[in-house]
C-alpha cells in the first residue's frame, strides 16, 4: 500500500477501505479488509469463487452491508460499525454506480428510459438535459440506435453496455464493475471490455472484479488478488500477475490461464 | 316454450339488464378496486420484515380463505346490528367482497412481487430509488404481468360471487331473477335468462384479459 501511495502522490485516494468485516449469519465472508484507490486508476479484484470478491464490492455499494470497517469515498466516510443513519447511507450510495454480472435493466423500460431513470426519478434533474446526456452516453458505449428498443431485443454486450450508461448516467466518482464479462458469451465480451478500457482512459475512477487476466494486466493500476477473505496480495499488474508472492496467487492464476 | 314462458321473459330481460347495470356490475367493480388496493397492502404487509406486521398480514389472509364467503357476507350485514353497526344491503356487500377479495388476490400479488428478481430490487437500489419509487417503478409493472392471469380468475369469480348478494337483499340480477319467476315458479327460464348474463360479462372480461396480457407482455421475448 505504501509502495502505491508514493507511486502516485499527486493523486489522492478516491477509495478508502479500512477494515471491513462482513458475515452472512455463521458464514465470516470478509475477514478485514483494505485497501487504497487513488483517483483516476482501475483496479483489479482477482480471486477464486467463494473468496469475497463479490462482497467486498457489494459492500463498497451498501448492497451488503459491512458489519464493521470504515469505508471513505471522495468525502463522504461511513463507519460501519456504527450503526450508519439512512441519510449517510444514501449519500454514500450515490458516489458510486454499480455494474451487475447479469446486468440487471429494467425489462419493461426501453433503452433510453433505463437510463433516464437514475438521473430524472432520483435526481430530480430537468428531463430533457438528461434526455440529451442519456442519448450522449449511449452513443459513447456505442449505442445511440438502440434507445428505443427493449433489453430483450438487444445482445448481452450490449445489454451489458446500457447497464453501463446506466449507471454513468448518475455522475458517480467511481465504477464499480462485478464480473461483467463473466455471464457473456466469448465473443461477446470484448465490446464490454473495450468500453471499460475508454472508461479508465477517460479517468474514472474503477474498481473492476474480474476473471479476465488480461484486461487486468492492460488496465488495472493495481490489482488485488482476494483469498479467504482477506487482501492476500496487492500491487502493479506486473508483480501480481506476473511474479505473484504468494503460492495461492500462484495456483490461482495458473488454473484460471491454464485451465485444462 | 309456451307463450307465456316467452313473454315473461321479455318482460324481464331490461330489469335484469337494469340490476346488472346498476348493481351487479358497479358491486363486483367497487369491490375489485378497493380489494385490490387492500390486497397490495396486505401483500407488502406479509413481505414485511417487521414480524407483527407479516403475522397480521398472515392472520388476515387465513381468516379470508378459511371461512366461506357467505357466512362473511352473513356476518357483516346480518350480525354486526347485534353490535349497533346497521349496514344498508348494498355496501355491506361491497364491504364483504372487498375484503374477500383483499384475502385471495394478497396471496397472488406477494406471489407476483416476489417472483421479480432480487437483481431488480439491487439495481434500483444502487441507482438511489427508495422503497415507494423501486415498487411504483420497478416491480409493480413487473409483477403485474405475473399477476394478471390469476387476478383475471378472481374478478371472474367476484362476477359469480356477487349472485351471493341476493341473500343480503340486494337486488342484483340473481335477485330479480328470483322475484320474476317466484309468481309462477318459472324458474329455469328466468334464472337461464340469469346465466346467460352473468357467462357474457365474464366472456367480456375474458377478452380484456387477453389485451392486457398481450400489452404487459411487449417487453418479453415470445
Amino acid at each position: 500500500m505504501s509502495e502505491l501511495a508514493s507511486e502516485s502522490v499527486q493523486q489522492p485516494d478516491l477509495l478508502t477501505v479500512r477494515d471491513v468485516h462482513k458475515a452472512f449469519g455463521d458464514n465470516e465472508v470478509l475477514k478485514g479488509i483494505s485497501f487504497d484507490v487513488p483517483a483516476g486508476s482501475v483496479t483489479a479484484v482477482i480471486g477464486p469463487s467463494g473468496s469475497g470478491k463479490t462482497t467486498v464490492l457489494r459492500t463498497l455499494n451498501a448492497l451488503d452491508q459491512a458489519d464493521a470497517g470504515v469505508i471513505t469515498i471522495a468525502d463522504v466516510t461511513v463507519d460501519f460499525g456504527a450503526a450508519p443513519d439512512r441519510g449517510l447511507l444514501k449519500r454514500f450510495r450515490a458516489q458510486s454506480g454499480m455494474v451487475f454480472q447479469s446486468h440487471n435493466l429494467f425489462p419493461h423500460m426501453k433503452v433510453l428510459q433505463n437510463v433516464l431513470e437514475g438521473p430524472v426519478l432520483v435526481q430530480r434533474r430537468p428531463k430533457a438535459e438528461a434526455r440529451e446526456e442519456a442519448l450522449a452516453l449511449l452513443a459513447q458505449v456505442g449505442l445511440a440506435e438502440k434507445a428505443d428498443q427493449y433489453p430483450y431485443q438487444l445482445s448481452g454486450g450490449q445489454q451489458q453496455r446500457v447497464g453501463i450508461a446506466r449507471a454513468l448516467a448518475l455522475r458517480p466518482k467511481l465504477m464499480l464493475f462485478d464480473e461483467p464479462t463473466s455471464a457473456l458469451d466469448p465473443e461477446l465480451v470484448g465490446e464490454v471490455l473495450q468500453v471499460m478500457k475508454d472508461l479508465a482512459q477517460e479517468g474514472w475512477t474503477m474498481v473492476v472484479v474480474t476473471h479476465e487476466i488480461r484486461f487486468a494486466q492492460q488496465v488495472a493500476d493495481q490489482v488485488l488478488f482476494i483469498d479467504g477473505g482477506v487482501v492476500l496480495e496487492s500491487g502493479p499488474p506486473a508483480q501480481v500477475l506476473t511474479e505473484p508472492q504468494e503460492a495461492r496467487t500462484r495456483q490461482f492464476l495458473h488454473r484460471i490461464l491454464d485451465p485444462i | 316454450m309456451d307463450q307465456a314462458t316467452q313473454e315473461l321473459i321479455l318482460r324481464n330481460l331490461w330489469p335484469m339488464l337494469r340490476a346488472t347495470i346498476f348493481a351487479t356490475i358497479p358491486l363486483t367493480a367497487v369491490s375489485f378496486v378497493l380489494g385490490l388496493v387492500l390486497a397490495l397492502l396486505v401483500a407488502l404487509a406479509r413481505i414485511s420484515r417487521i414480524k407483527p406486521l407479516s403475522l397480521l398480514a398472515r392472520a388476515y389472509v387465513s381468516v379470508i380463505r378459511g371461512t366461506p364467503l357467505l357466512v362473511q357476507l352473513f356476518i357483516v350485514f346480518y350480525a354486526l346490528p347485534q353490535f349497533d353497526i346497521v349496514i344498508d344491503p348494498f355496501p355491506a356487500a361491497v364491504i364483504a367482497f372487498s375484503l374477500n377479495v383483499g384475502g385471495y388476490a394478497a396471496e397472488v400479488i406477494r406471489a407476483a412481487i416476489l417472483a421479480v428478481p432480487r437483481g431488480q430490487w439491487e439495481a434500483a437500489q444502487t441507482i438511489g430509488m427508495n422503497y415507494r419509487t423501486t415498487l411504483r417503478r420497478v416491480i409493480l409493472p413487473q409483477a403485474a404481468r405475473t399477476a394478471v392471469p390469476p387476478l383475471s380468475n378472481t374478478l371472474i369469480s367476484l362476477v359469480k360471487d356477487t349472485s351471493l348478494a341476493s341473500t343480503i337483499l340486494v337486488t342484483e340480477l340473481l335477485r330479480v331473477a328470483q322475484l320474476a319467476a317466484a309468481p309462477t315458479f318459472d324458474f329455469f327460464a328466468l334464472y337461464g335468462v340469469a346465466a346467460i348474463y352473468y357467462w357474457v360479462i365474464c366472456v367480456i372480461l375474458s377478452f380484456f384479459q387477453g389485451r392486457l396480457e398481450t400489452r404487459l407482455g411487449r417487453y418479453v421475448l415470445r
